[in-house]
């Protein structure tokens, strides 16, 4: 994060992905509805940003080493641990997926990733504004 | 891009419902069928599902893990004039449950709507995505 711009965006740029994120681990649940012992997963949404965010405020999200052996890891590969949805309602099959809440999250995760996308925009727009003699 | 790959999980699901169906067809279609390849009786035919995980995905799509053959005994009609009667005069019939096979007919076309509406979402938010900052 050198750029002044890189910090503008990088806050909407971490939210945005993390909703692609979520939105994939949603879309897992619904096309595992009818899988016998399948447990439905999600992410705690604003502690994993927070933490994201904090981890940019030091600097740096990768591992401390302590050896040259040990192995690398990059911050865009640290994916959020997944958590398992509290199950409402109990079927036979060990299934744990109850669609009516998996949709409405869904639904809601794609709206606020559009709600991302329009934030990012304007302050694509608000930037261009400045560089730009009227 | 991970929005990418809700395609790909719920593509997976979309395979495996409509094998669902194909099973339920073929099951609905045999009902009656007192003879097959081997000579016996039609046996009805479920689908196993089973969570996999998609390559580069984080969530985990479906699949269809082997289509098992149903072992009950089929349903006894008496019927001393047909040719596949026994020495009793009764026909075995195949052990298909029509009630059984239309809930899961139902049910299969449900999850195949949902997850067709999954990638609609996903679509427009790439759609969205793509003309970011303009």
């Amino acid at each position: 994060m050198v750029s002044p711009i890189d910090n503008a965006l990088f806050f909407q740029q971490q939210a945005l992905g993390l909703r692609a994120h979520r939105q994939q681990v949603l879309a897992g649940n619904i096309a595992n509805a009818d899988t016998p012992n399948y447990k439905a997963r999600d992410f705690d949404f604003s502690s994993v940003l927070k933490n994201a965010m904090v981890g940019n405020a030091s600097g740096d999200l990768a591992l401390v080493t302590t050896s040259a052996h040990h192995l690398q890891s990059s911050s865009d590969t640290g994916m959020p641990a997944l958590l398992y949805r509290k199950e409402i309602q109990s079927s036979v099959d060990g299934n744990t997926v109850s669609m009516d809440i998996e949709r409405a999250q869904f639904a809601e995760n794609a709206v606020q990733y559009e709600a991302g996308l329009t934030f990012i925009t304007g302050k694509i727009k608000t930037l261009l504004a400045a560089v730009q003699a009227s | 891009m991970s929005v990418f790959n809700v395609f790909h999980i719920a593509g997976s699901a979309l395979t495996a419902q409509s094998m669902r169906l194909n099973a339920v067809a073929s099951n609905l279609a045999n009902a009656d069928s007192i003879t097959s390849a081997d000579g016996k009786p039609y046996r009805a035919k479920q689908v196993v599902f089973e969570a996999t995980p998609m390559p580069g995905a984080a969530a985990q799509g479906v699949r269809v893990k082997q289509v098992v053959e149903d072992v009950s005994p089929g349903r006894l009609v008496y019927d001393p004039k047909s040719p596949a009667a026994d020495d009793k005069g009764y026909v075995t019939m195949p052990n298909v449950s029509v009630v059984d096979e239309m809930v899961n007919m139902i049910s299969a076309s449900r999850s195949y709507q949902t997850n067709a509406e999954v990638m609609n979402t996903a679509k427009q938010l790439l759609l969205k995505t793509l003309t970011l900052g303009q």
